[in-house]
């Protein structure tokens, strides 16, 4: 019997091999480019790259846990296979009767839950903190309302007079009015819209999201940002984008059927590219508008 | 009970309509079983979408319909209702009634030494009312518009708006969980009620206490769902809307026809009230199996049984208080956040007692590498990534970046796949010998276990790294992202791990099967083993026991000092134990 679970061992890592190496060859072949403007940044088997202010807390606190995570169960694995080794049932050996009396199961459960405390309390509730309770203040801010549907982000800008125009739901045309702002609004005069999110660098940014149907996610994963959108609810978030480049916009919330293809792009540019180009989509936003009447 | 004579009961009485806790529970295994290979070939079809996305699913692609795959490429919306039945099936249909439907009911009422469950027809009605909530799961398939296609997680307005199957789920769900209620009522019960003399609370199997605080979490848990479900049907049928707010626009339309005034979160909390005790459930009788297996095959009494058990009420308690750490990224401000997340890891502890007992439990032991013994040991680091890899998910800093991701899916998977499902085929290989009275062939059992030992790391493994790199779950096509696209080659790793993963229990299917009829016939036990369900006839006959057994001793007195044997069975005087043979 002995002899078979040894050949069985080999075969099966044999197999294993045999199989993860073409997978990996196969994966590797030219996958179907990505759709649009090529994106900033390598990716790869890591963390993505990191371009927010407060991104570097999270990913220190990822790093840590998977530290933490790999050497108890490294420490905890060594037990296990040094047990199955010693302990195997064979010819002269017996198994005891008499529970073990080590101390250390309790030190190291101990020491599990020390640590687990620090990093809740030492690590992780300060940066939700900062990142969910402490909003930067207006005035620094960018501020961009972001608008979830099925399957298309939809950013309002308020343009020069820093004033969302007023929207209401029963105003929302797909096509000529995709955030129902209210035309006899004055605020809403100036207000911009746009199916890429703009935003200058080194600059908070606040972007308050709602959705028009379903919940969606907004994820934007070089800025370790994430926030569920939620119909009847408006939630904001910020953030502070320190690297100029072009990025994506996921939906991480499944919200129908195309909810793979709810992606839109990221531009984060320096203060005069951001100015010339809110200028730019508010005067075809304006012609739009010309034309209508 | 040796003096009952009971008449022969019709086949239909007998086999189909019984009230014998052996017949329903083999009859829970059977379609429990089915339903569990009826969900793994869902995801191996997914797994064909992700690793080739938009290419023509060969042989079989042409099968599905015009609807669901035109050309024999897979629609985004068939996509989304494998992945929402996957995970129905799985849980509902595929682990939890074989947990609990099938291992509870054939072994539990053998272990306290009952001649059946305290309610027979209670038990007969449970699984009836489960087999009618499979049927409405699958018939789903088959309405316009597709199965349910807004996650297992169902969340609305999405579901609320979706198509007909979405209904059908919503009934097969009432079904479920009103047959979990029953079950539930009746183990509580009959382990309280029907012990036999001597064995008191503490002499119990680790097995059958897992039994009672899982019974415990269905029984509180399941009516929120149930209720919860009410409500999404009254919300597609009569035009209520408890989780719609007003003014939502579908699709450029107003939907004027919704009074409004509901809210979507109100569906989250009802939901994950239920689904994460619901992970306990899943997590729980399986501890209870691959206890029962390690203690017999290191022939030594488990460590710290009684810390198990303490382990095993607080979990379930802390499981109910849990819940919001599903949803983090919903809104939440810090001090919810932060008592959320502090259960969390409060939670983490018991689970890391019962591991380490479990663990501590093969030193100094005499391990034998049994089929089921390799299954069992296999859990415990499979399990042991599952529960670590949910730390970074219980720090909501960290589940910033990994919420929603495919670490998600690999860290519950890691629980739930080489985690419970080893656990059960520890199971299957341990009590088959009980339940047909022939052996499973172990050399099959080998093959089955070193196969998929390997195939299920290959599939879930690269799941991690597809996490970190930031790649969403419920992608249909993961390389319209950069992020996505650069990490493809590790979903066709997965996705070669998955069908090989299938073909991995062919030697099962055929061992379970053949066995049956050609295994080797054994003893009453042919494990040496302790507790009462070895004392009952292999297989048991209706009111299982030949005479009433009465308990002297704790459930694993394994290599006691001055015994005759390596195993004293509680059934068995001390004076018997001890004279020499």
């Amino acid at each position: 019997m002995n002899r078979s679970r040894i050949i069985g061992i080999a075969a099966a890592l044999l197999v294993g091999v045999c199989l993860i190496a073409p997978s990996i060859v196969l994966g590797q072949t030219e996958a179907p480019a990505v759709s649009g403007n090529a994106i900033d940044g390598d990716y790869g088997y890591g963390l993505p790259p990191m371009v927010s202010k407060d991104g570097q807390r999270v990913d220190d606190l990822i790093i840590i846990v998977h530290w933490f995570m790999s050497a108890l169960f490294m420490g905890w694995a060594i037990f296990f296979v040094y047990c199955l080794m010693r302990f195997r049932a064979r010819a002269g050996h017996k198994a005891a009767y008499d529970p073990i009396k080590a101390k250390v199961s309790k030190y190291s459960e101990i020491g599990v839950a020390a640590f687990e405390a620090f990093l809740l309390i030492g690590l992780s509730m300060p940066i939700w903190a900062a990142t969910k309770s402490e909003p930067p203040p207006e005035t620094e801010a960018t501020h961009v309302r972001v608008v979830a549907e099925q399957f298309q982000w939809n950013f309002h800008y308020p343009g020069a007079d820093g004033k969302f125009g007023k929207t209401a739901a029963d105003l929302v045309d797909t096509v000529d009015n995709p955030l129902g702002l209210d035309p006899n609004d004055p605020a809403a005069e100036d207000d911009v819209y746009a199916t890429e999110l703009h935003l200058p660098v080194n600059k908070p940014v606040i972007c308050d999201l709602t959705s028009k149907d379903v919940i969606h996610s907004f994820s934007l994963t070089v800025m370790r940002v994430k926030q569920d959108v939620i119909p009847g609810m408006r939630i904001p978030v910020w953030f502070t984008p320190v690297k100029e480049g072009r990025y994506e916009v996921a939906c991480a919330q499944l919200c129908g059927n195309n909810h793979y293809s709810m992606r839109a792009e990221m531009v984060i540019e320096d203060d005069a590219s951001f100015a010339t180009w809110l200028e730019e989509v508010g005067i075809v936003e304006e012609f739009d508008e010309d034309e209508l009447d | 009970m040796s003096g009952d004579h009971h008449h022969e009961p019709s086949f239909i009485r007998k086999y189909v309509f019984s009230v014998d806790h052996k017949v329903i529970g083999v009859q829970y295994g059977i379609t429990a079983l089915s339903f569990l290979f009826l969900g793994f070939c869902l995801m191996m079809l997914m797994r064909w979408q992700l690793a080739y996305p938009g290419e023509k699913m060969p042989y079989i692609g042409n099968i599905f319909g015009e609807a669901a795959m035109p050309g024999g490429v897979m629609l985004p919306e068939f996509y989304n209702s494998l992945g929402a039945m996957h995970g129905t099936i799985m849980i509902f249909l595929g682990v939890v009634p074989l947990l609990v439907g099938a291992f509870g009911n054939y072994v539990m009422p053998l272990q306290i030494g009952a001649p059946d469950m305290a309610f027979p027809k209670l038990n007969m009605m449970s699984y009836w009312v489960y087999f009618v909530g499979g049927v409405v799961m699958i018939t789903s398939f088959f309405v316009p518009g597709g199965a349910a296609n807004s996650g297992w997680t169902s969340y609305p307005p999405l579901s609320d708006i979706a198509t007909a199957g979405q209904t059908w789920w919503l009934f097969g769900m009432v079904c479920l969980i009103t047959s979990s209620l029953l079950g539930s009522v009746n183990f509580i019960v009959t382990i309280i009620q029907l012990r036999v003399e001597g064995l008191t609370m503490f002499r119990l199997p680790f097995f059958v206490w897992a039994q009672l605080i899982t019974s415990f979490l269905l029984l509180l848990a399941f009516p929120p769902l149930e209720a919860a479900g009410v409500l999404q049907l009254m919300d597609r049928l009569a035009g209520t809307s408890f989780f719609l707010p007003e003014g939502l626009v579908v699709s450029g339309v107003l939907q004027t026809q919704i009074s409004g005034g509901g809210s979507p979160l109100l569906w989250q909390h009802l939901f994950w009230f239920l689904a994460h005790p619901e992970v306990y459930v899943l997590i729980l009788p399986a501890l209870g199996i691959v206890a029962e297996v390690i203690a017999n095959n290191t022939r030594k009494p488990l460590w710290g049984y009684r810390a198990m058990i303490y382990s095993t009420i607080f979990l379930g308690f802390m499981s109910f208080i849990v819940w919001a750490h599903h949803m983090f990224m919903t809104g939440m401000g810090t001090k919810i956040s932060a008592f959320f997340a502090t259960t969390t890891m409060i939670i983490s502890i018991p689970s890391v007692v019962i591991l380490t007992a479990l663990v501590i439990s093969l030193y100094q032991g005499a391990i034998r590498f049994t089929v089921p013994m390799l299954f069992a040991l296999a859990f415990l680091p499979m399990f042991a990534i599952g529960g670590l890899t949910g730390l970074p998910l219980g720090l909501p800093a960290a589940d910033i970046h990994l919420h929603d991701t495919y670490y998600v899916i690999g860290h519950f998977h890691y629980v739930v796949a080489p985690g419970t499902i080893f656990a059960i085929f520890a199971g299957i290989y341990f009590w088959y010998p009980k339940v047909t009275g022939r052996m499973l062939n172990s050399t099959l059992g080998y093959i089955h276990f070193f196969f998929s030992f390997i195939f299920i790391n290959i599939v879930f493994m690269p799941m991690f790294w597809q996490g970190m790199a930031g790649v969403s779950r419920r992608l249909y096509n993961q390389t319209v992202y950069a992020h996505g696209d650069a990490v493809q080659s590790l979903t066709v790793m997965s996705s070669w791990g998955a069908w090989m993963l299938g073909l991995a229990q062919i030697p099962f299917i055929i061992n379970f099967f053949i066995s049956r009829f050609a295994g080797k016939k054994v003893s009453n036990n042919p494990w040496h083993a302790t507790t009462l369900e070895w004392l009952a006839p292999s297989p048991p006959p209706h009111g299982n026991f030949e005479t009433v057994p009465v308990v002297y001793r704790g459930p694993y007195e394994y290599s006691v000092p001055g015994a005759s044997e390596d195993f004293n069975p509680q059934h068995v005087t001390t004076e018997a134990c001890s004279s020499v043979s």
